[in-house]
């Protein structure tokens, strides 16, 4: 295990590579920024690059825990950030009742004291523990609204809750941050501006074939090819949603299963269902369309050889 | 390796530049960003100049389409060192033309607008020439009366202004639905454990007084498709200051207007100035009085929009008559789908305003099995009733779209 953060950017790619994360230098030099400035990274792309996963190869290679917040509509800070317990606050007044000894402000700094604190995400990632601090990942910014938007705000920068009852809690050693977002809508720019920022693209074929191979290495080399070549001709066609580098992945999987070398028209239309989700598209490209798509990467595959 | 040069050096310098001219070219760049930059870079070093380039990047994008904006601005203000006079020189046009490499031929506009620090005077002239028409709005309750009733198609200028003016003050109380928030609240009907805990422990935890809490509510949003064809074009003009109106009131207002193709005028509306904001609304539309192309038009909406704007359970207002040029094609599917990924759909159609309307182009009736609601936009009135159906709930059992729907069967 590695606990030194990288410190070039050579270093942060090897990092990745380690946690068989096939990435750009672009992308490392964002990443690179966000590890060594202690901000947050924001990633934005499509569903299916691949932005979760950077978080949990962090957490993988750096020996960090992982904190993960999934984002929802009127996620709240009862969910989000902590929560007292209720029962057992009660319980204790009972007791206290029972007993009969104690005076109102011991009673009451007992009853909020941590012992009956529930920690939820954004609390726990702040916690220090002996690995470091941990990588807290934001999954799907864009689903939550505005107010808690808001909210993260003071906790981004800050890197510091405050509880009422309680007071601030301060982390020693920020977090590493990613935020991810699909982009269903825009977040506000006053968030955005303390993070560094990146935009998470479809890779080309010569990168996406590296990923297949790390991923789905079962997979053989002529079907890695002719899958990669296919998602990359889907991607320029007009549909309602691209394929993603995860739907690849699922893709070369569940053609392994089949025990497919090559790709034949008949197995694609069976399979369309791994690597399109919207019925409409499958619709546009079952059939004659595959066949024509696939008939194109074999002429080009030909065609390379030749040359 | 030290960028920012402490003796002289003038990286710190040129990158303040850069950040200028990325500021003017319409990014929303602080100094504090010029800092950041300079911290950022002290990391990541000038070793190379793809590094530079994504460590500037990081800093200064935060926004996918600001991404060609910064790219063109990076590669014409980072290739030459002679930085000033660079910017000097792409004042004259025949120096840029010397240099001749690629990405200089199709710098945007913006780019060049900024590097030569705009000095391009605005005409606000026009601008005021529009603000005078206004005056003559005022009105007095017996006029408001038959304006009420009265088709927007048959208003004389003066009327058709006095409606405008009414329109500006018509608000959408639409309908509110439950969040997962809550807020304290004596009647509420879940228990708010935190806040009884909190007054039991004023008086010692002898009693312990409930308190309780509801739901919070919030306003969905709306999302407005208006058709701007040669068939709607009174209405749809008039109707823009209904939509002006309810875009400044209301948070998660969404504005598209459509023709032959969709527009997203969301953000002209926003402008408080009612001028402006339709003057930009003018200038950003291509199809005002042209064909309709509906089925297309809601195709590019749920291709391109319907997944950004249409979460958090929108309610969508379609206006339009439903004639279309091209015979409703496609429309079904794209109807089917709109109607599925919104919680309400209601259709405008000013054609309701006869009597003796039928549902029989093909487009009324393609859209007519897919609309929750199906009312007239004519007149004031209608558009005041529209308040009442909105805040209205219950969906379904409307006799009137029944009967409708069943004619276009």
């Amino acid at each position: 295990m590695t606990d030194q953060l990288p410190a070039t950017i050579d270093e942060t790619i090897t990092l990745l590579d380690q946690g068989n994360y096939v990435s750009d230098r672009s992308l490392a030099t964002a990443l690179h920024l966000a590890l060594t400035l202690r901000r947050p990274l924001f990633l934005e792309g499509e569903a299916g690059v691949g932005k979760t996963e950077i978080a949990k190869v962090l957490s993988e290679t750096l020996g960090r825990r992982l904190v993960r917040l999934q984002c929802y509509e009127g996620l709240d800070a009862a969910s989000a950030v902590y929560e007292w317990n209720y029962s057992l606050q009660m319980i204790e007044i009972r007791l206290s009742e029972a007993v009969g000894d104690r005076d109102r402000n011991a009673l009451e700094s007992d009853l909020f004291s941590e012992k009956f604190l529930i920690k939820r995400p954004l609390l726990q990632a702040l916690e220090p523990s002996i690995d470091g601090p941990a990588v807290l990942l934001i999954d799907e910014l864009d689903r939550t609204d505005e107010p808690f938007e808001a909210y993260l705000l003071e906790v981004l920068s800050e890197f510091q809750i405050t509880i009422p009852e309680l007071g601030t809690i301060k982390a020693d050693e920020p977090p590493i941050v990613i935020i991810t977002s699909n982009r269903t809508r825009e977040i506000h720019d006053a968030l955005k501006r303390r993070c560094f920022y990146y935009w998470i693209d479809y890779p080309d074929a010569e990168r996406e074939l590296e990923i297949l191979k790390l991923k789905a290495p079962s997979a053989p080399e002529t079907l890695s090819a002719q899958v990669v070549a296919f998602v990359q001709k889907l991607r320029e066609m007009d549909l309602f949603k691209q394929p993603g580098v995860a739907e690849t992945i699922d893709w070369a999987h569940a053609l392994t299963q089949l025990d497919c070398m090559t790709l034949d028209p008949d197995t694609i239309n069976n399979t369309l269902g791994t690597l399109l989700k919207y019925q409409d598209d499958i619709e546009k490209i079952r059939g004659s369309e595959a066949s024509r798509l696939l008939a194109d990467i074999k002429n080009e595959m030909l065609l390379a050889e030749g040359a | 390796m030290t960028p920012v040069d402490r003796d002289g050096g003038r990286i710190a310098t040129n990158i303040m530049h850069f950040a200028r001219v990325l500021r003017a070219a319409g990014l929303p760049i602080g100094p504090g960003k010029v800092i950041d930059a300079i911290h950022a870079l002290e990391q990541t070093g000038l070793g190379r100049r793809d590094d530079f380039y994504w460590t500037l990047h990081a800093v200064f994008v935060n926004r996918r389409d600001q991404r060609e904006l910064f790219d063109q601005a990076f590669h014409v203000f980072w290739r030459n060192p002679q930085i000033l006079e660079r910017m000097m020189s792409m004042v004259l046009p025949t120096a840029q033309l010397g240099e001749g490499e690629a990405p200089e031929s199709d710098i945007s506009p913006r780019i060049a607008e900024a590097l030569t620090a705009g000095a391009t005077p605005q005409d606000d002239v026009k601008t005021r020439e529009t603000e005078e028409v206004e005056f003559d709005a005022t009105l007095t309750f017996s006029q408001d009366e038959v304006l009420r009733e009265m088709d927007f198609e048959k208003m004389t200028t003066s009327e058709i202004e006095a409606a405008k003016s009414a329109m500006r003050r018509m608000r959408l109380p639409i309908m509110e639905v439950p969040t997962r928030r809550f807020r304290a609240d004596k009647t509420g009907a879940r228990a708010d454990m935190r806040a009884t805990l909190r007054t039991a422990l004023r008086s010692g935890g002898d009693i312990i007084p409930m308190r309780w809490r509801r739901r919070r509510q919030r306003k969905p949003p709306i999302v407005v498709l208006c058709d701007i064809s040669g068939s709607m074009e009174r209405y749809a003009r008039m109707l823009l200051h209904f939509l002006h109106a309810i875009t400044n009131d209301r948070d998660r207002v969404h504005t598209f207007l459509f023709g032959t193709r969709l527009t997203n005028v969301t953000r002209y509306l926003r402008n408080k100035d009612i001028d402006v904001a339709l003057e930009q609304v003018t200038d950003a539309v291509v199809d005002w009085s042209g064909g309709t192309r509906i089925g297309q038009c809601l195709h590019d909406f749920n291709h391109d929009w319907s997944r950004r704007v249409l979460t958090q359970g929108a309610v969508v207002i379609l206006i339009t008559d439903g004639l279309d040029r091209e015979g409703g094609e496609g429309l079904p599917k794209e109807m089917d789908r709109l109607h599925r990924s919104s919680r309400r759909l209601i259709w405008l159609n000013p054609l309701l305003r006869y009597d003796q309307f039928e549902p029989k182009s093909q487009g009324i009736r393609a859209i007519l099995p897919h609309v929750d609601d199906f009312r007239p936009v004519h007149n004031l009135e209608s558009l005041a009733q529209l308040t009442h159906i909105l805040s209205d709930m219950s969906t379904g059992g409307d006799p009137a779209l029944k009967r409708w729907q069943e004619m276009a069967a």
